[in-house]
């Protein structure tokens, strides 16, 4: 309850004139006015919305700051790229923060900013997009522009044919290699949310443009929404090439599984044997499951009495070791064999490294997921 | 002769392939129309059942010992998972190997008149050096000689409850129940020697029992089984005279010790103050390792060295300077060391084959050459390895 004023009424917040008639009234109701206009906008203003001004104010601080980091660093302002720059940023800031995202960064504001779309309307309140009341504009003038794409092929489709020029060739356009865009790629492209059915009934369109014989810019639109799938992903692995040593052939590579480090050497041509530490593995590895998890690389490319191996491990466990041995001796028959048994190989899991370590036991808790028994009093 | 009329119900009509050299039996003579043997795959048996004969032509290859002689000649040495194949099989087949063939030359060459030669087999684990031993007691005891077979040393040296201080000597404590059980078998094993081999003096046991000069050795065994207090100085008796008689002449000696290794190096065995009993104490390794002493003759000394049952050594060891320790090694010097290893190829091929025949491994890959590689990757050929392996087949 507020204090009783001298007039009893509720007090006024300073700053606001009593809207008495004298001479000034006409500024109060211009006043008026424009508080009614800057309604409209309130709408807009809710969500935080950086202006158009203030993302140009952005980016120009940004290219200034990119010449003064190029400057600093000694290089030269008008070649520094990205990459430069968020490697100086790593040189001038050092963190050690685990998670990346945390660290400092310095991007483009298009890329720190979230996307956002212009006020759709005018001074008057009259929207600037003729879809703009579908809730949904930028989307349905896509679709609006697909299907009048097909429209106006088949439309000289059948011109086409009335003239009897069709040629019934359909030139399949190599696919692979290539997929569609994602729906969340299409959310960020029309900055606008989409639902399921919406997104397939896009990409159903566009399936339907590509049946139909089309033309160069009907092409060019729909590779639009095509992003390429990295060929094959094999590229990852570099292999080094054998060396020899003493006229034998051999490879070297190293592995690693849960604190243990192995390295190992496959001879190219040998009877089987397999050393680990110097002691023969049936001695070192006395558990069955250990020595299939050494023979599985071997066995998985049928060569089983063909390589002599020697290797070293440290570290970890009995099944620790194994397992790294195993990723060192798969490493090492990379340089051994052909191209197609190493994408096997890489299919089969033999080259992926195991990332699964000990998680750490958390206060509050027995072990690392394990709770303390809960006790109703 | 009984081989092939216990071989035949094991073999199925396919596996008349697989049948060795065939002796000329009139049984025999429908299977040698079949189509005569040249596979490529190496031939897993043999029919020749006297260890006597084997020789270089039948390495790798398996032969049968009858299940009567098994039960006569091995009461107590057999390996208890070969005895758990022998049930399954319903037939005992050894392997001949190297170096069982390399002994048996050496004791067929035995000079009687020197003292007794040492023969160590030693070897890693696994690798078979005990039925190497069975092999060499099957050989002795077809030729008819005195077996003294000890199956293994490390049953005496550990695990023993009632420990009693010995009548005969007082610093030294008796082992009743090992020693009956060992008198039981060893009767089992040698009962036709037992009533010739006289005693060659008087023993008193107590007050009212004794054994006169001249009563036959039988006589003492059956004492030490019914009387199990005087057990060990039985089992003491019988050592003392079958060494003092063995250069008589009458019979050959052969005394084989399985894990010869327990009677040098420590024993788990502690008096009731807690106190750790050494080796020499326990009345039952004295009198052995006089046994194993080279100092008499007529026979010959078969050893074999074991890390599987022996207590203090580390696993990988399997050397006899490491098994035996200095003690050990400088009492048994000199001795002929006999390594055994692993199965080379072709033995290894042939025990594929033996459990193909008797049908031990289900796996649809076993027959298939890859699946062979991969026994012989897991196993590294180790005769023992290979066995566990197969039994999950």
């Amino acid at each position: 309850m507020w204090k009783g004023g001298e007039d009893g009424k509720p007090p006024r917040k300073a700053g606001r004139r009593e809207p008495r008639l004298g001479p000034h009234s006409w500024i109060l109701r211009l006043r008026h006015t424009t508080v009614v206009s800057t309604k409209k906008n309130i709408a807009a203003l809710r969500r935080e919305t950086y202006t158009l001004d203030f993302i140009k104010k952005q980016i120009e601080e940004f290219n200034i700051g990119k010449r003064h980091l190029a400057n600093m660093m000694g290089e030269d302002p008008e070649t520094f790229t990205q990459e430069d720059i968020d490697r100086a940023i790593a040189y001038l800031f050092p963190s050690g923060l685990f998670e990346k995202r945390a660290r400092p960064i310095m991007k483009h504001p298009e890329q720190i900013f979230p996307k956002q779309r212009a006020i759709q309307w005018g001074e008057d309140g009259r929207p600037f997009h003729f879809l703009f009341y579908t809730g949904k504009p930028s989307y349905y003038s896509l679709m609006h522009e697909a299907y009048g794409k097909i429209l106006d092929v088949e439309k000289h489709q059948n011109q086409l044919r009335a003239q009897g020029l069709f040629s019934e060739k359909t030139k399949t356009k190599d696919l692979i290699g290539s997929r569609w865009l994602i729906k969340e790629e299409l959310e960020e492209i029309l900055v606008e949310k989409l639902s399921d059915q919406d997104y397939a009934q896009f990409i159903r369109l566009l399936e339907r443009l590509l049946t139909l014989q089309r033309g160069g810019a009907e092409e060019e639109f729909v590779q639009r929404f095509r992003r390429s799938v990295t060929i094959q992903s094999k590229k990852q692995l570099i292999e080094p090439v054998q060396y020899d040593e003493q006229g034998m052939a051999f490879s070297r590579s190293e592995g690693r599984r849960k604190s243990a480090e192995a390295e190992a050497v496959v001879y190219a041509h040998g009877s089987g044997r397999v050393s680990v530490n110097g002691t023969d593995y049936l001695l070192y590895f006395p558990v069955t499951q250990d020595r299939e998890q050494l023979m599985f690389p071997f066995h998985f490319l049928d060569r089983l009495g063909k390589h002599d191996v020697a290797c070293t491990v440290s570290g970890g466990g009995r099944a620790a070791q194994a397992g790294a041995i195993r990723l060192a001796v798969a490493r090492a028959l990379c340089t051994l064999v052909t191209e197609e048994e190493v994408e096997w190989m890489r299919q089969a899991g033999l080259l992926t490294a195991d990332l699964r370590v000990r998680e750490r036991k958390k206060p509050g808790q027995e072990g690392a997921r394990r709770k303390f028994t809960w006790k109703k009093r | 002769d009984s081989s092939p009329l216990q071989r035949l119900p094991c073999l199925d009509a396919g596996h008349f392939l697989h049948t060795g050299s065939q002796a000329p039996q009139n049984l025999a003579a429908h299977l040698d129309n079949q189509v005569p043997v040249e596979s490529p795959r190496a031939v897993s048996r043999t029919s020749e059942s006297d260890p006597a004969k084997h020789g270089e032509q039948h390495e790798g290859q398996h032969y049968n010992i009858p299940l009567q002689d098994l039960k006569a000649v091995f009461p107590h040495g057999l390996p208890p998972r070969f005895v758990m194949q022998v049930k399954t099989f319903n037939e005992a087949c050894l392997m001949v190997r190297k170096p069982a063939l390399e002994l048996l030359h050496y004791l067929k060459n035995t000079n009687f008149a020197h003292p007794a030669v040492r023969y160590v087999l030693y070897g890693e684990k696994g690798t078979g050096k005990t039925l190497s031993l069975c092999h060499i007691i099957h050989f002795c005891a077809k030729q008819d000689w005195l077996i003294l077979h000890i199956p293994d040393a490390h049953l005496w040296v550990k695990n023993c409850r009632n420990l009693l201080q010995s009548t005969y000597n007082k610093q030294r404590l008796d082992q009743p129940l090992e020693a009956s059980i060992w008198l039981k078998n060893f009767k089992t094993a040698n009962e036709r020697f037992l009533s010739q081999i006289k005693v060659q003096e008087k023993y008193v046991w107590n007050k009212r029992e004794s054994t006169e000069k001249g009563s036959p050795l039988g006589e003492v065994v059956e004492q030490g089984i019914t009387r199990v207090r005087n057990a060990t100085d039985a089992v003491g008796i019988v050592l003392k005279e079958l060494k003092r008689q063995s250069s008589s002449g009458i019979f050959h000696l052969l005394v084989a010790v399985d894990g010869v290794n327990a009677l040098w190096g420590r024993t788990t065995l502690k008096r009731e103050d807690k106190s750790p009993i050494a080796p020499e104490e326990l009345a039952l390794i004295y009198n052995l390792r006089k046994m194993v002493k080279n100092d008499w003759h007529g026979g010959a000394i078969v050893l074999t060295l074991s890390q599987t049952g022996s207590v203090f050594k580390p696993r990988k060891a399997f050397l006899p300077q490491e098994l035996l320790g200095k003690e050990g090694f400088d009492t048994l010097d000199p001795f002929i060391p006999i390594l055994v290893s692993n199965y080379n190829p072709k033995e290894f091929e042939s025990c594929i084959q033996y459990y193909l025949e008797n049908n031990w491994l289900q796996h649809e890959k076993a027959h298939t050459e890859d699946g062979k590689k991969e026994l012989l990757f897991l196993s590294n050929t180790n005769p023992g390895q290979l066995e566990r392996l197969c039994a999950y087949l």
